[in-house]
């Protein structure tokens, strides 16, 4: 009797004692989960409200009745300083910057990264060197002379400018670099005794090896082009080759400027430049986290 | 079918390692040639030499009546297994088994007819639709082999094909490997640092050290005759006893220890002797003293560990003896008695 | 390189070709031309430019605005890395321990990924409204009169705050992987050795996520430096003014909005320098890192 007294209270204290901690884990995960759902959720819900009521009130924490209507006036209606741009053509845009970009750069730095791990070649090194010094230097350093360089290529509002400037940067060469060493080498050896040539051995092999990690790297190459900011800023200014993220700042000074703001509009237009990205990262989790954190940048 | 010959062969890295001294010899049509020899021996860059994977620096390699040095790996009839087996992870069995052949445009119902008949050789024919990922370690190494087979080769090289496998499968896939080149009759060269796979599969063994080939032979000459104290405890398990001794007139004497046995030969000088464990046997009228430290037990035999004249040395008994551990008496059987040069390791 | 490379030269050639070509016309030429046009004086109507040796590089660091923005540039990046750092180090810890919803978890704390900072910096615009943001509420009930975009330290303040909650994601991403990559084996024997969580926690896994936490310090100041572009362009409200900025923005400004070429060109060599240092001590760690492992 007295032995069983004296145990119960520890056996039924520990589960308790590791409980608590675990409520603590819990409510800092959700403070945290909140902490970055918040600020886009108030953004969603005070877009589906009128222009007065945001002007007025500021952020809404319900749900209005003018979402749809908000949407449809950003998407469809002309706006801009010009009057030439709606929300449709710079989503469009904003698709061929983020997909040009990303699989520019994933075909090129492959070939790239290729060359260089299974050619046996003079310059190879030299190459290796010429590529990777451009880690160095990320674009907004030398902002201004790439600009210097667009504009003498006459190349200032098309997509090749906005796009090819942006693939110089050896990432994505770095990355296939690594995970082309980590490839077995007897793979190769055995496809040059099955009769198969450098290119052969790349098409066949090579590339459907690396086929979750070129999807690892497009989420993260699309997701970075879709964001550019400052180069399209500069590079673009033509209306209509405005992508979201590169109007926003537009739309919303131009959105502003009125009497009473169209902050509702500038809004959805703000929430329609989210989705994507957001989007697929949410649904490739998993190809994002392994390529964000095995490519190291 | 072919026979191989390399003549004068070296392999010298950029770097200036000497990977391959000189090496000739010549592998006859059908038979089935182990190189073996620690790592780092050169064995197995000897054997992509052959396939074509690693420049030749110097030496001429023939194919039959072909000199290949410069021929393309794809070009010179041979297929090969490689360790990790090398398999296209993300073809399935049977294209994994047909892609050399699609490769040198086999029409296609061809190439399904043989890739049938190379899996229902190995058993492979229910796992031909899935990917290698699915397939355990001895399913692997027999698509592996599937790959080399199908193509019908003049020569097949192995390198290393077993060491991924656990210890029974191995044995199962060594019968195997050597069955199935038996029945086909191709030409084989097989690396290995295992020297029972050496002595179970060999036709004729390449003992290879430091890039220098030590002794060339059938598993019984390099076993019986080592050429050489490193072949002598190389091959063989456990190993041949060596043990420092003299000849003088015709006599050899252990060093450290007085008595005398009968020298084969007529050498006189500083001696290592070789006995195998198995060649000495315990007798209370033997001429030697050894000292029993240790008792392993083998099942049909046992092993005993000691020294004789402080020098380690060991002896294998048949189960039925019964020993204990101190000091016993043994024979060293004279005709199973070899002599090496003290100083280089050579046989006298 | 493997060791059994092909031998064909023209096929790598061709494969190199693109990626050198782009590099060379958008890398190399601009980077060289930056060098050279700021030891330059742009004649401000376009006739020209004259040669001025380092005087470029001598008035930048005797003016007194660009030392401010230099300073402000520092302690911005101080404390967006060190914010960031320890909230995502937190709830990478949390969300590494607990077992249920432990993949929801990890989802809402790292989708803000993918929000571009300039779509950041419009929210925060919102949030820090003069009249009805909540942020602008919330800091006037301890007296402070919160003016964004008028106010230096009130924008300043916005600024990192927009700033460490873009970044957080990042650093989660890389701290839970980091978590999840110790050995399950090295937590059990630090759970029979130690008894105290706390304990365990300083003594065993900080040493152990120390190289994932290097690393991102490198790659929080770059973030710092660079990326936060459009945060800060959008909470400015067109106002570079009396507002403050980093160091990147400052050459936009005088490279486009003040046609100041070579002054503009000079701030680009200074910021290449100090990316330079960034990166050469980056590579020390990653070498370090090879060796943890």
């Amino acid at each position: 009797m007295a032995d069983t007294t004296l145990e119960t209270p520890a056996v039924t204290h520990r589960p308790r004692r590791i409980r608590w901690e675990t409520v603590g884990d819990h409510v800092v995960l959700i403070l945290g989960s909140l902490l970055m759902i918040l600020p886009p959720l108030l953004a969603l819900t005070t877009a589906s409200h009128d222009a007065v009521t945001i002007h007025r009130e500021g952020l809404q924490l319900t749900i209005g009745d003018d979402l749809g209507k908000n949407f449809h006036a950003a998407m469809l209606e002309k706006g801009g300083f010009t009057q030439t741009v709606d929300g449709t053509l710079m989503l469009m845009n904003s698709f061929i910057l983020g997909i040009g970009f990303a699989v520019g750069k994933i075909i090129i730095s492959m070939m790239a990264a290729y060359a260089i791990v299974y050619f046996r070649l003079r310059f190879a090194t030299l190459a290796f060197w010429m590529i990777f010094t451009t880690l160095l230097l990320p674009l907004e350093v030398r902002i201004l002379p790439s600009y210097e360089a667009i504009q003498k290529l006459g190349l200032t509002n098309t997509y090749t400018g906005l796009i090819v400037p942006l693939i110089a940067s050896a990432t994505g060469t770095f990355f296939f670099r690594q995970f082309f060493m980590s490839v077995p080498e007897e793979l190769a050896e055995a496809a040059r005794i099955d009769g198969a040539g450098p290119w052969k051995f790349f098409i066949d092999i090579l590339v459907p090896l690396s086929r979750t990690m070129i999807a690892a790297i497009f989420i993260i190459m699309f997701v970075f082009g879709w964001n550019q900011y400052l180069w399209p800023t500069l590079i673009t200014t033509d209306e209509s080759f405005f992508t979201l993220v590169r109007g926003i700042k537009q739309i919303v000074l131009s959105y502003t400027d009125s009497q009473i703001p169209e902050h509702g509009q500038a809004l959805a237009l703000a929430i329609v430049a989210m989705i994507p990205p957001v989007a697929i990262v949410i649904f490739f989790q998993n190809w994002f986290v392994k390529g964000l954190t095995e490519s190291d940048k | 079918m072919a026979q191989v010959s390399l003549e004068g062969i070296r392999k010298v890295y950029p770097n200036g390692f000497k990977a391959v001294k000189s090496t000739s010899f010549t592998i006859q049509d059908g038979e089935f040639v182990v190189l073996v020899g620690p790592s780092g021996c050169g064995k197995s860059t000897l054997l992509r030499m052959i396939a074509g994977l690693e420049d030749i620096t110097e030496g001429t390699l023939k194919i039959g009546d072909r000199v290949v040095n410069n021929v393309d790996p794809a070009d010179r009839d041979i297929a090969m297994v490689f360790q990790n087996y090398a398999l296209y992870p993300h073809m399935t069995v049977r294209k994994n088994i047909g892609y050399g052949l699609k490769n040198r445009g086999t029409p296609a119902s061809e190439i399904a007819a043989k890739v049938e008949d190379a899996a229902k050789m190995l058993n492979l024919t229910e796992y031909l639709d899935r990917k290698p990922a699915q397939l355990s370690g001895g399913q692997r190494q027999r698509v592996a082999m599937g790959r080399a087979v199908v193509r019908d080769p003049a020569l097949f090289l192995f390198d290393e094909p077993l060491s991924n496998l656990d210890a029974k499968l191995r044995n199962q896939m060594r019968i195997e490997i050597k069955a199935l080149q038996r029945r086909l009759g191709t030409t084989a060269v097989y690396v290995t640092h295992d020297q029972v796979e050496a002595m179970t599969m060999a036709d004729r063994i390449i003992v290879l050290n430091a890039g220098q080939i030590e002794q060339i032979g059938t598993p019984t000459e390099i076993y019986h005759n080592p050429a050489s104290t490193f072949v002598a405890s190389f091959m063989g398990a456990p190993p041949m006893n060596l043990i420092e001794a003299e000849v003088a007139d015709q006599q050899v004497r252990i060093n450290g220890y007085d008595g005398l046995m009968p020298a084969p030969g007529s050498y006189a000088g500083p001696v290592t002797m070789g006995i195998r464990p198995e060649d000495v046997e315990l007798d209370e009228q033997g001429s030697v003293t050894f000292r029993v430290d240790i008792l392993e037990e083998l099942g049909a035999h046992r092993l005993l560990h000691g020294a004789i004249a402080d020098q380690p040395f060991t002896v294998m008994v048949n189960k039925d003896h019964d020993v204990q551990t101190g000091e016993t008496r043994v024979t060293l059987k004279p005709d199973a008695l070899r002599l090496f040069d003290a100083e280089t390791g050579k046989v006298l | 390189m493997k060791r059994a490379g092909f031998d064909n030269i023209w096929l790598p050639v061709a494969l190199l070709l693109p990626q050198l070509m782009i590099i060379g016309i958008f890398f190399y030429w601009p980077a060289g031309w930056a060098l050279q046009s700021s030891f330059f004086l742009q004649d401000p109507f376009g006739f020209g430019s004259t040669f001025v040796g380092a005087d470029n590089y001598t008035s930048l660091m005797g003016n007194d605005q660009y030392k401010r923005i230099a300073w402000f540039t520092v302690v911005f990046s101080i404390l967006v890395t060190f914010f960031s750092l320890a909230i995502a180090l937190l709830l990478a810890v949390k969300a590494d321990k607990v077992l249920r919803g432990a993949k929801t978890y990890r989802t809402l704390l790292m989708w803000v990924y993918a929000i571009a900072p300039p779509v950041a910096g419009f929210l925060g615009i919102l949030f820090f409204d003069q009249s009805t943001g909540p942020m602008t509420k919330f800091f006037q009930m301890f007296g402070w009169d919160f003016k964004l975009g008028v106010d230096y330290n009130a924008t300043a303040t916005a600024m990192i705050i927009v700033s460490v909650w873009k970044q957080i994601p990042v650093n989660f991403i890389f701290f839970l992987s980091g978590l999840q990559s110790i050995p399950r084996s090295v937590r059990e024997a630090a759970m029979i050795d130690n008894r105290s969580a706390t304990g365990r926690f300083w003594q065993v896994t900080f040493p152990l996520l120390a190289p994932t936490a290097f690393f991102l310090l490198i790659i929080n100041i770059t973030y710092a430096l660079f990326d936060t572009f459009g945060i800060i362009d959008a909470l400015m409200k067109g106002e570079p003014g009396n507002n403050p900025m980093t160091l990147v923005y400052k050459v936009y400004l005088d490279g486009f909005r003040g046609n100041d070429l070579g002054g503009s060109s000079a701030q680009s060599v200074i910021l290449m320098v100090l990316v330079l240092i960034l990166t050469v001590f980056q590579f020390r760690l990653v070498e370090r890192r090879i060796h943890y492992t």
